[in-house]
């Protein structure tokens, strides 16, 4: 994987974009740099791994890919989620009692480059990792061809002090996330210390709320775009139809939606999800 | 009873937090951004507000007028009798609402005022903090919503009752294993969508720095009483033994603090076996914990290999938390700690003896610490302090459904 990345960075020529973002030390080029590098609006959809059913995880990314998603986040699922509403809550104890385990996603996704090729990330809880052990989880994701982790709990300040060399190593980026209160001081610092994409929360909210978007995200987009980060923003939290995608595009790179198709999923199955992104993308 | 021995280290110099929010190698503050700014402001805050004049004022004042303290250190002679030692009960089921608990939200709620917040949640397992911290609302007129698992609410009936009459909105929490730790979670999920106006009294001397650091020194009034009282009565400060039962830690937090760096008091921390360590249901978390993050903060947690946080079992429903806080975790792989479980069985026999010696109902909690003396032996001049953290009020179902 890391043999194609090169290919690609060299090939396509990123090398002066990534040094004119200020990167220190060249990133290797990764998936997502080459996604986010594409001139159009990304649509990124979360779900959970193991559900609905423990075997789904390959054929829902396949899907996905097919239906013209540009990312995807596999979520890992945990028994504590704390910064999830009730539908993540429930997707992730369903497939616990389905059987998922890290290891076992990773054994569902060992083939998983040989048909897909948009960028995937990983989304958990940092607990999880920390039991698998943070270096054999990015050594595992790097096998397996994962190109991003979003890890809620994992603060800045422990990323960067104990882990942040390991996930170079794999060529894993790591997605840092901000909120309508975070500082402009700390946004500076998670864009000095992100090299992908910012994920940007559009509300003081769990994941699955879903009041639409009124003045004040708009605002706060606004107020984040005016800011000229060296990152992409992304947003994610409260996106469940075409019009949220749209409001949430107008002023980022893109936009992540997870408890929306979750429920998409629990109603109607994979054989839903075509539709459902048409649907997404339908302006 | 059984000693979960774990072989001292180079023991750290300091057993008490570092100013990185860390106690050795557990603590920290393992949050999602949306809580960053909400714990960062408290971080930033907490000495500063707590150095106050004022405050300090107002929260001693309370501590006298309307908890009840100082609490008696009270010389239980007939139990010394029996296990031929000296046993001293540090009796904060004196406390107003039954429990050491109010000592942290009086501390809490004086603290929300000072940083202007309006709102007041709280997560609750057995309902004692949750009634501390209606009580505390009550008394400062703030708006008081209460979490607790919906399997808690049932089992819990009068302390639900209790919150109620306080002015306290109780939600049940839904989600996971609906007790203890989902009711923390969903107060977590509460504060991340009220990241402005609310503040969380969190219940134990758990969660992500600043808050094992803030509840462990308001209940270090526990402490600070211990040492001139013991030096009335016995002309020291330090015993040399102090005992506390463990759930998140906070009691035990108290009892120890002003000791933690005097080597020569023994530290012991008893945790609840719940049916035996190896039945599968239990509570003993230096026994069956790793180390992992559980509510923001690095400490010992009882999880699958998988890293999924598993449910505990005791009898005693505020010892039912799958975790213990960093201060302890550290007292415990420091080895400074020595750590001790206690079953259900053990407990209440522990329990219904206090009555019968001594004519005080304990919280079933309390039990289990005073059901180390029936195997952990002490020399007979040995002084030893136990903290009687709560009274049995609350406990009457249990101990009546137990021994018929
Ligand atoms: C009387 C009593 N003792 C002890 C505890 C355990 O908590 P902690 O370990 O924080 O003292 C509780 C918790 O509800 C309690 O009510």
């Amino acid at each position: 994987m890391v043999e194609r990345s090169r290919d690609l960075f060299e090939e396509e020529g990123f090398s002066s974009r990534l040094r004119s973002n200020g990167y220190k030390t060249i990133f290797k080029m990764n998936r997502i740099n080459q996604k986010l590098s594409e001139n159009k609006k990304l649509l990124s959809i979360y779900f959970t791994a193991g559900y609905p059913k423990l075997g789904d995880t390959v054929e829902i990314i396949q899907q996905l890919e097919e239906n013209g998603v540009d990312m995807v986040e596999i979520g890992l699922p945990f028994s504590d989620p704390l910064a999830d509403g009730p539908i993540i809550q429930a997707s992730s104890q369903v497939a616990l009692k389905n059987g998922m385990t890290t290891d076992l996603l990773f054994q569902q996704l060992k083939d998983i480059r040989k048909t897909v090729s948009i960028p995937l990330l990983l989304m958990g809880y940092f607990n999880p990792v920390l039991q698998f052990g943070v270096e054999n989880f990015c050594k595992k994701c790097a096998e397996v061809g994962i190109d991003g982790l979003i890890l809620p709990d994992l603060p800045l300040a422990e990323y960067e002090e104990h882990y942040a060399e390991i996930f170079r190593k794999y060529n894993l980026i790591n997605i840092f996330l901000i909120t309508p209160q975070t500082s402009e001081e700390r946004i500076r610092q998670i864009d000095a210390a992100s090299e992908g994409f910012i994920y940007m929360v559009s509300s003081a909210s769990v994941t699955g709320s879903s009041s639409g978007f009124g003045l004040e995200q708009e605002n706060y987009f606004k107020r984040i775009a005016s800011l000229s980060l060296k990152n992409p923003q992304i947003i994610g939290f409260g996106i469940n139809n075409s019009e949220t995608f749209q409001q949430a595009t107008k002023h980022a790179k893109g936009a992540i939606i997870g408890s929306a198709f979750i429920k998409m999923l629990s109603d109607k199955g994979i054989a839903g999800i075509s539709a459902f992104i048409s649907a997404i993308r339908k302006v | 009873m059984k000693l979960n021995k774990q072989i001292p280290s180079a023991a750290p110099p300091n057993y008490n937090v570092n100013e990185k929010g860390y106690y050795g190698e557990f603590g920290g503050a393992y949050i999602p951004e949306m809580l960053y700014p909400n714990v960062e402001e408290l971080r930033q805050n907490y000495l500063k507000v707590m150095a106050e004049e004022s405050f300090q004022k107002e929260f001693h004042q309370l501590l006298k007028d309307y908890v009840g303290r100082p609490t008696p250190l009270y010389f239980a002679k007939r139990l010394s009798e029996k296990y031929n030692t000296k046993i001293y009960l540090k009796r904060e089921d004196l406390c107003h609402t039954g429990a050491h608990k109010v000592n942290n939200t009086i501390g809490q709620i004086l603290m929300a005022k000072r940083l202007g917040k309006t709102r007041i949640i709280a997560e609750t397992g057995a309902g004692q903090h949750g009634v501390a911290t209606a009580t505390v609302c009550a008394l400062m007129g703030l708006e008081c919503i209460v979490f607790m698992g919906e399997i808690d609410i049932k089992r819990q009936a009068p302390n639900v009752a209790r919150m109620k009459m306080l002015g306290a909105k109780v939600v049940p929490a839904t989600s996971g294993s609906k007790t203890l730790k989902d009711a923390t979670n969903e107060a977590i999920r509460d504060w991340i969508n009220n990241p402005l106006d609310t503040h969380y009294i969190i219940g134990s001397a758990v969660g992500p720095h600043p808050y094992p650091d803030m509840v462990a020194r308001f209940q270090s009034v526990i402490s600070e009483e211990i040492k001139k009282q013991l030096n009335e009565k016995e002309g020291r400060e330090n015993p040399d033994f102090v005992i506390a039962c463990v759930g998140g830690g906070s009691n035990a937090a108290g009892a120890f603090y002003h000791y933690l760096d005097k080597m020569e008091v023994g530290i012991i921390a008893v945790e609840a076996a719940g049916k035996g360590i190896d039945s599968g249901e239990s509570a003993a978390t230096s026994a069956l914990g790793k180390v992992g993050i559980i509510h923001g903060s690095k400490t010992l947690l009882m999880q699958t290999p998988d890293g999924q946080i598993t449910e505990p079992y005791s009898i005693s429903a505020g010892l039912d938390y799958p975790g213990v806080g960093p201060m302890h975790a550290n007292l415990f792989a420091s080895g400074r700690g020595e750590f001790i479980s206690i079953t259900d069985e053990e407990a209440m026999d522990a329990g219904m003896q206090l009555c019968k010696l001594e004519g005080i109902i304990p919280a079933i909690e309390s039990s289990h610490a005073l059901a180390i003396f029936e195997s952990r032996k002490f020399k007979k001049n040995d002084i030893v302090v136990l903290n009687l953290s709560g009274r049995g009020d609350k406990d009457l179902d249990t101990y009546i459904k137990h021994f018929n």
